[in-house]
């Protein structure tokens, strides 16, 4: 009966033993993403020394896939300037859209583990909240 | 003679997923959507704006069906239904008629915590442009509204209360009879929202005694666009009109108009006749199987589905633990995940189902836990559907990495 199983073990893993879900008191970005029909709620905190983000961490309430999504990101941009930040986000959404190529999707390494979001429209908002606050968070930069 | 209803639902028939989303819309028998199509194939005409046969038999069939409906409710008069386009509409209806032309600075609007968001906010706007006071009749823990809540919460400043008569996430009855002869005795007028209740219940407005009272066609096997408002006529009569326009009056002139008689007075424009018709037929459907088989059927199913679910561990039902308090809805929480991960999984093994705050924030907030994932019954489920749920439900926790 259990059919397409969409909850792989890379989105659990990172649901239930989250690595950057904590608070970061010297972060100098804080930026809450809300979605508003589903009640996931994020706050995204970053520090971005020099262009570049050294640290990041989120806290918030939200589904796995939300929850999961944010986790994964946090794990790709640290350590990345803001621009490769935010091109990783470009291909994120690009790869939710289902428009992305096989060598994009791999470039998204774990985030790739979310493509299959791109047929599930419901979801859509889950997956890229994080990365739709990152983006937000550093356009103001 | 009982027999298999699924048949008269051409969804049904070739949907493969469990429909268990019922208390959002229901499903259509065949007899609504052949209703529907008649009336555009035979009879279509704008009703009450023409001379000619066709006009004259769009009005008829409009005009039956408004006597098909007070019927249902047991209204003294055709003439205190109103034809909507939903539940919301109905309830906004009173709230701009009724509650701006009669709610005074100071006076209080009574409105249970289990409200709809269409319970809840026409009355929040009704408060603010009237310096009018909300107050919140809040229930125990399984949606009980006790005497005592009800005799403090209803006094002789209360001018208005707003309750459903079944919560759409909770599931339990409220005492509408006991509510309308409390607010009866301190002068408030009841609005009743039967969205929840009118699809499984026999509802008698008089016995309830209820000022004005609303629900939705679609929720009730009927087309989507057509609602009801039932009010009592001396107070439609005395209240002015919603929306004004074509339709709705006796004569206009360069000043002003003279606006129609009840009901007409609240159904400005072109008004859904095919809809009101599916409306119609749809009563017919269900009054043709009756309440005392819908009632049990939706029992049965709900029992079965409280006892499945009462088994699995970290799984928790709000609201009561009777399934004869739940009205078909069985609206519940798995621990560690999140209602729109509980329902993908659901929806993955072909059961649908809604996830998310039901459209009543403040209860859920008030019961701790701001989302959930709720089924709901209609006579037309099967005990293998039931049964298909409880085993999804259980392979939640471990499908999300908890090693169970
Ligand atoms: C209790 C209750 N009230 C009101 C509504 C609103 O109904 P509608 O969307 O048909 O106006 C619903 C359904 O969603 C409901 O369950």
């Amino acid at each position: 009966m259990e059919n397409r199983n969409f909850y792989n073990e890379i989105l659990t893993e990172h649901n239930m033993r989250p690595e950057f879900k904590h608070e970061l008191p010297d972060a100098n970005i804080v930026l809450e993403g809300k979605n508003p029909n589903c009640g996931d709620d994020i706050f995204l905190k970053l520090k971005v020394e020099d262009g570049v983000i050294t640290d990041g961490a989120f806290t918030g309430d939200g589904c796995a896939i939300s929850s999961a999504s944010a986790d994964i990101m946090l794990g790709m941009i640290i350590g990345k300037t803001k621009e490769e930040a935010l091109q990783l986000g470009e291909l994120f959404l690009k790869m939710i859209k289902g428009e992305a190529s096989d060598e994009e999707i791999d470039q998204l390494e774990e985030a790739s583990a979310l493509k299959d979001i791109a047929h599930m429209p419901a979801r859509v908002k889950c997956a890229v909240l994080g990365w739709h606050t990152l983006k937000e968070a550093l356009k103001d930069q | 003679m009982k027999r298999d209803y699924r048949e008269d639902f051409p969804l049904l028939m070739q949907n493969e997923t469990a429909y268990l989303d019922n208390a959002a819309t229901a499903q259509r028998p065949a007899c609504v959507l052949e209703r529907e199509k008649a009336f555009y194939e035979t009879e279509n005409a704008n009703p009450m704006r023409g001379f000619y046969p066709l006009s004259l038999a769009a009005t008829e069939s409009y005009e039956e069906a408004r006597k098909t409906v007070r019927d249902f409710l047991n209204a003294a008069h055709t003439e205190e239904i109103i034809f909507t386009r939903n539940t919301t509409e109905s309830l906004n209806l009173v709230a701009y008629s009724y509650g701006l032309a009669n709610l005074k600075p100071g006076d209080e609007i009574a409105v249970s915590i289990m409200e709809h968001h269409s319970n809840l906010l026409p009355w929040q706007m009704a408060a603010r442009m009237t310096g009018a006071k909300l107050h919140f009749l809040e229930c125990e823990q399984d949606g009980t509204l006790t005497e005592e809540t009800l005799t403090k919460g209803i006094h002789e400043g209360t001018k208005l209360v707003a309750a459903a008569q079944v919560s759409n996430v909770l599931g339990c009855q409220n005492p509408i009879e006991e509510i309308c002869r409390r607010a009866h005795e301190v002068g408030a007028v009841v609005v009743v929202d039967a969205a929840q209740s009118a699809p499984h219940m026999p509802i008698d407005v008089q016995k309830l005694d209820a000022d004005f009272l609303a629900f939705s066609g679609h929720k009730l096997l009927g087309p989507m666009g057509i609602g009801v408002l039932y009010g009592k006529r001396e107070l439609l009569d005395a209240m002015p009109p919603f929306l004004t326009g074509g339709e709705m009056i006796e004569s206009v002139t360069r000043e002003g108009a003279v606006f129609a008689e009840l009901p007409h007075k609240f159904e400005a424009g072109t008004v859904n006749a095919a809809g009101a018709a599916g409306l119609a037929a749809a009563i017919e459907y269900i009054q043709g199987i009756g309440f005392p088989e819908i009632m049990e059927k939706e029992e049965a199913l709900t029992r079965q589905a409280m006892e499945g679910i009462a088994k699995i561990p970290h799984v928790k039902i709000l609201g009561s633990e009777r399934p004869e308090n739940h009205t078909g809805i069985v609206a519940f929480t798995v621990e560690g995940v999140h209602p729109h991960d509980v329902s993908e999984i659901l929806s993955s093994d072909g059961i649908d189902v809604r996830a998310g705050h039901h459209c009543a924030q403040p209860l859920l907030a008030y019961l701790g836990d701001n989302v959930a994932t709720r089924a709901s019954f209609m006579f037309y489920n099967t005990p293998e559907e039931v049964e298909k749920l409880v085993d999804s439900i259980a392979s939640i926790r471990r499908r999300m990495g908890y090693g169970e």
